[in-house]
């Protein structure tokens, strides 16, 4: 289980608290208007920024002062998931080791992960080679192999098409919560929330509210999430 | 709330650049003060000296930039055959030792140039290079293939994606997308051309036809040389920092900040290439000015190339190795620099610009002398200091390149845990080996014409190929230096070339 | 000539300098660049000097005659240089005011133009200043009658070439109160004015003037290097500025009888003979031969001018002054 105890995030006029866990081995979406936090908050989980106050505990341990890389977590970003000079394979096998040169052992598990993902004998090609739905594929290859508990979603597929995005989707519903890993996803989208995820916290008015489950919620939402929906 | 300070690259190797750089730009000043006697003031001389290195100095980058921007668009917009070999020859006159360059400009310009020859053939008056426009004609000559460069380098670093989603929404390419990069671009690019042409001497003095055409730098060579006065020549190079520091703080203020984010390293074709005649008559024009003045030192040389004797080859192989060890330095501190990043980076970068190249080999000649013979470092020294004088060239190609592959891959590579070695080998080398090629080249080729500071140090072993161009002239050699000319000319072009081919091939 | 003989001491001597190589005395000369060059008078003289001194002769080049100075006076008392060759008499009361020089003690027959008597310098050779043009091409027969013709010149700069700041003697030596009135006369005849006598003299043989200032001694150069006559010095009524390039021993030497040996060296036909054809420039003694064919075509000036050192360090600052106020109008 991943706490946030007493988390204050503070940048000029922008604050944001959040006070919640999220459930080991599920999927919770994080849904709420542009601008209110969600990215900052999952880039605060994942150690890109301190935060003003507060711990971050995940399996009863405190977090807090890790570098990204030290932490039990893999992040997708909107984008730049991919560097654009590596193949395919040496972008994978990042996620292995933080160095270039794979062992015949490590260059079958880079297939084998590939294969899994749809990407198989596209090892060699540069991203740029890729279209946009297999980059996407190639990033969420690189998560799987780097088997971190916790991984956070920070809206990676957001520029793919409909069809494309659903099926990324529940690539990560089956290769990532039903292997038992943790995710935080974040989305403006609820039909991406209702897809796949457990339970949605809702981020608005400077707050993370504490997860619900995703049905329930959308059934009787919130007057934040009311007004976001639109309703 | 503060961004972490992700400890992607230590700080040491910055740290230890910015300090050697230093030293050999204010330390050295420190040492020739130290040494000196503090009595006399400015003259109205000197005042004269300033008030000419000022305005000289603004209208030379002022003219550089202004026409550097439709050549640099021009070139931006097109392809054609050998374009990429024509950009490499634009460059060649910044690489020069001035004295070449001035030959080859006399030898259009001058009363028995080209162009006055032509003229009277024509009827018409032949015109004077010499004097005040002299002095303009030549610093734009030298700086136009810097403005081009860097101008060119800022269009080529607008994502193509960015190009492509401007022509789809039929937005005005130039007011969304080239005037931001030319605000972020131009003032810098200003600033760097001022500075050299503020610490002009040799050109100043040849085609400025008088002694009206006084730059501080030629006042501080008097002082040195002929009076052997430091404290005049170090507060005369106080007078050249200060001016540079103020230069430095307005080219700061009306610098924009260039946004454009990172592309997938697509070519993208472009959607305004409408009008390419007037683009191709801007590059040739530009081709022309740049072109014919080294053309007659190739053609002036030729014959010289005969008579030369062994011992400037053994002075050239000299040059191409502080040449080679200058640019792995320079390229090392800037690296170095460029990954700490930050303001007193960007100070430290323009530094070297405002020293005076004599006050530095007065100066480190000071700092040596008590510990060593001069002439048994002199290649050591040329090689430091001609490392520290390219920095800023180098640091201005590569530093934003760092910081964009930090903006943009700095989270990644944070989340896969890329640091240090790694994450400047895996990552940031290959993302700036355009820039890096380029800067490489810059400094080798700079340092291959330099006669600097190995004129102070240097005995007859250690000789380098500017300097026995140099000698060959004193000693009536007119023709076997001319010579000598063509193979620094070759050499400092191949140098470049190389650098920058294998910056350029991916 | 007796080189066969010689040839096989020279080769036992320089064998045993490198067999002897810790025991031999160095002696370490600071010199002008040119003088060291291929073409200078440093290897043959080098050689010549090493053949007798049972010695290492070490010319070490930096820049010029002013560059010199300003070197010795960097290293201060402490320098390794033991002589100091190629100074001028405009540098000489400077140079002497460093205290760093010490008395050269030789006493020799000087075939200058003037009398010689300086303790601590010793000339080595000395030329006239003078305008250089083409033969067949019109020419001016004095300063003044430069001043007033169409005719045009390149210069040095007197703050940064030795040449510059002859020239600027030259003046005010033969027009002391209407040095300032020449110059703004001559200021419509000058092109250019370069920082160093290289520049200038490249630009001469470019076609970009008449003439150049440089030496009497210059179109020798052209006659017996190249073997071409189109060069000649322009002979002016005024009178020609000398220069006379001395050399020194260096106070603080550690081989001080080397130095004097050097030193009387300096003023013998091994190091006279070889002046003439390499620095292109009159040697303080005649060799017993004579001057080279082609010496004797050259413009003999009727008058010598020259300033003493304490005169040319006395009047510098003004000339200078009249110089830069009349040539920036």
């Amino acid at each position: 289980m991943l706490r946030c105890e007493k988390l204050q995030l503070r940048y000029d006029d922008f604050s944001l608290a959040a006070e919640l866990g999220f459930a080991a081995g599920r999927i919770t979406a994080l849904i709420g208007p542009s601008g209110a936090g969600k990215s900052t908050f999952l880039a605060a989980i994942a150690g890109f920024l301190v935060p003003a106050k507060g711990r971050v505990i995940w399996a009863a341990q405190d977090i807090s002062a890790l570098s990204p890389a030290e932490r039990p977590i893999s992040i997708l970003f909107q984008d730049n998931n991919l560097f654009p000079h590596l193949t395919i394979t040496q972008n994978v096998g990042l996620g292995l080791r933080s160095g270039l040169r794979l062992t015949a052992d490590q260059r079958a598990q880079v297939a084998a992960v590939l294969d899994s993902v749809g990407l198989a004998g596209m090892g060699a090609r540069k991203p740029a080679a890729l279209s946009g739905g297999q980059q996407s594929r190639a990033a969420l290859a690189r998560v799987l192999l780097a088997d971190r508990p916790l991984v956070l979603l920070d809206e990676p597929f957001a520029a793919l098409g409909p069809r494309l995005k659903d099926e990324m989707l529940d690539l990560v519903q089956q290769r990532l919560a039903d292997q038992g890993r943790t995710v935080i996803m974040v989305t403006h989208d609820p039909a991406d929330a209702k897809r796949i995820a457990d339970a949605v916290a809702v981020v608005a008015d400077g707050t993370v509210a504490a997860p619900v489950a995703t049905r329930a919620l959308f059934e009787n939402p919130p007057p934040a999430l009311a007004r976001y929906l639109g309703k | 709330m503060a961004h972490r300070a992700i400890t992607i690259s230590p700080r040491w190797p910055g740290v230890l650049a910015g300090t050697l750089v230093l030293v050999l730009t204010l330390g050295t000043l420190a040492a020739v003060a130290l040494r000196a006697e503090f009595a006399t003031g400015l003259g109205v001389a000197d005042w004269a000296a300033i008030r000419f290195t000022l305005t000289q100095a603004f209208l030379s980058a002022l003219i550089s930039v202004v026409l550097a921007i439709p050549v640099a668009r021009a070139l931006a917009r097109r392809r054609f055959r050998g374009r990429q070999a024509l950009i490499t020859l634009l460059g060649a006159p910044f690489l020069l030792p001035v004295i070449v360059a001035i030959v080859g400009l006399i030898a259009v310009f001058g009363r028995n140039g080209i162009l006055n020859n032509g003229l009277v053939w024509a009827g018409l008056e032949p015109v004077s290079i010499y004097g005040f426009h002299g002095v303009i004609l030549a610093h734009v000559f030298f700086n136009l293939p810097l403005a081009v460069r860097f101008i060119l380098q800022g269009w080529l670093a607008i994502p193509a994606e960015r190009f492509r989603l401007a022509a789809s929404l039929n937005a005005p390419i130039g007011k969304i997308l080239e005037i931001p990069m030319l605000r972020a671009v131009v003032p810098s690019t200003f600033l760097v051309i001022f500075l050299i042409c503020l610490t002009s001497f040799a050109v100043a003095l040849t085609l400025g036809g008088g002694p009206k055409s006084t730059t501080v730098e030629l006042a501080i060579y008097q002082a040195l040389r002929f009076d052997f006065d430091l404290g005049r020549a170090a507060m005369l190079a106080c007078i050249q920092f200060g001016l540079c520091a103020v230069a430095a703080v307005i080219a700061w203020q009306v610098t924009g900040t260039d946004a454009m984010g990172a592309g997938f390293d697509r070519t993208v074709a472009r959607w305004d290439m409408r009008r390419p005649v007037l683009d191709y008559l801007v590059i040739t024009l530009a081709a022309l000015f740049l072109v014919i003045p080294l053309g007659m030192v190739v053609l002036r040389g030729l014959p010289g190339l005969s008579q030369l004797p062994s011992s400037v080859w053994a002075a050239a192989l000299r040059s191409i190795c502080v040449a080679v060890g200058s640019a792995m330095l320079c390229c090392t501190m800037a690296v170095s620099l460029g990954l700490w990043g930050g303001r007193v980076v960007a100070v430290i970068g323009v530094l070297p610009l405002a020293a005076s190249g004599l006050v530095v080999g007065t100066g480190a000649f000071l700092i040596v002398y008590p510990f060593t013979s001069p002439s048994d470092v002199a290649l050591l020294v040329t090689l430091l200091v001609n490392a520290t004088l390219a920095l800023p060239f180098v640091l201005r190609a590569i530093a934003p390149a760092i910081a964009a592959v930090q903006a943009d891959f700095g989270p990644l590579g944070a989340s896969v845990g890329l640091t240090g070695w790694g994450w400047l080998r895996i990552v940031v080398l290959p993302r700036i080996r355009r820039p890096l090629g380029f800067g490489a080249g810059l400094c080798a080729a700079l340092s291959m014409g330099d006669l600097g500071v190995i004129t102070l140090f240097a005995g007859q072993s250690e000789e380098t190929l500017p300097l026995a161009m140099y000698r060959l002239m004193g000693a009536y050699r007119m023709e076997a230096a001319a010579g000598a000319a063509v193979v620094l000319l070759g050499l400092s072009l191949l140098i470049f070339w190389i650098c920058d081919y294998w910056g350029r091939r991916c | 000539m007796q080189k066969p003989i010689y040839l096989p001491v020279v080769a036992g001597l320089a064998l045993c300098a490198t067999s002897a190589w810790a025991e031999t005395p160095v002696l370490q000369v600071l010199t002008y660049d040119s003088f060291v060059s291929d073409w200078g008078p440093g290897p043959a003289i080098e050689t010549a000097f090493e053949a007798e001194c049972a010695c290492d002769l070490q010319f070490v080049g930096n820049g010029d005659g002013a560059a010199l100075l300003a070197r010795l006076q960097l290293e201060g008392p402490r320098t390794e240089f033991d002589v100091v060759l190629g100074l001028d008499t405009n540098l000489t009361a400077a140079a002497r005011e460093t205290g760093l020089f010490a008395p050269h003690g030789v006493t020799a027959e000087l075939d200058l133009p003037i009398a010689w008597d300086d303790a601590e310098f010793l000339p080595f050779d000395w030329g006239y200043f003078a305008f250089v043009g083409n033969a067949d091409a019109p020419s001016a027969s004095s300063l003044r009658d430069l001043a007033d013709s169409d005719l045009k010149i390149v210069i040095q700069d007197p703050r940064s070439s030795t040449p510059g700041l002859g020239l600027l003697l030259w003046v005010k030596t033969a027009y002391p109160d209407e040095a300032a009135d020449l110059w703004a006369a001559l200021a419509d005849n000058i092109v250019t004015v370069t920082p160093g006598w290289s520049e200038a003299y490249g630009m001469f043989l470019d076609g970009e003037a008449d003439a150049v200032l440089s030496y009497t001694t210059s179109p020798a150069y052209h006659l017996i290097a190249e073997e071409d006559a189109s060069k000649v010095a322009w002979g002016f009524d005024e009178g020609h500025y000398m220069q006379v390039e001395v050399a020194g021993k260096v106070a603080s030497t550690d081989q001080p009888e080397l130095a004097d040996q050097f030193l009387a060296f300096m003023v013998g036909e091994g190091f006279q003979s070889i002046i003439p054809t390499t620095n292109w420039m009159y040697p303080a003694v005649t060799p017993a031969d004579g001057l080279p064919d082609g010496f004797e075509t050259l413009m003999t000036p009727t008058v010598s001018l020259l300033k003493s050192p304490e005169e040319a360090a006395a009047i510098r600052a003004e000339a200078l002054e009249e110089w830069r106020t009349a040539l920036s109008q």
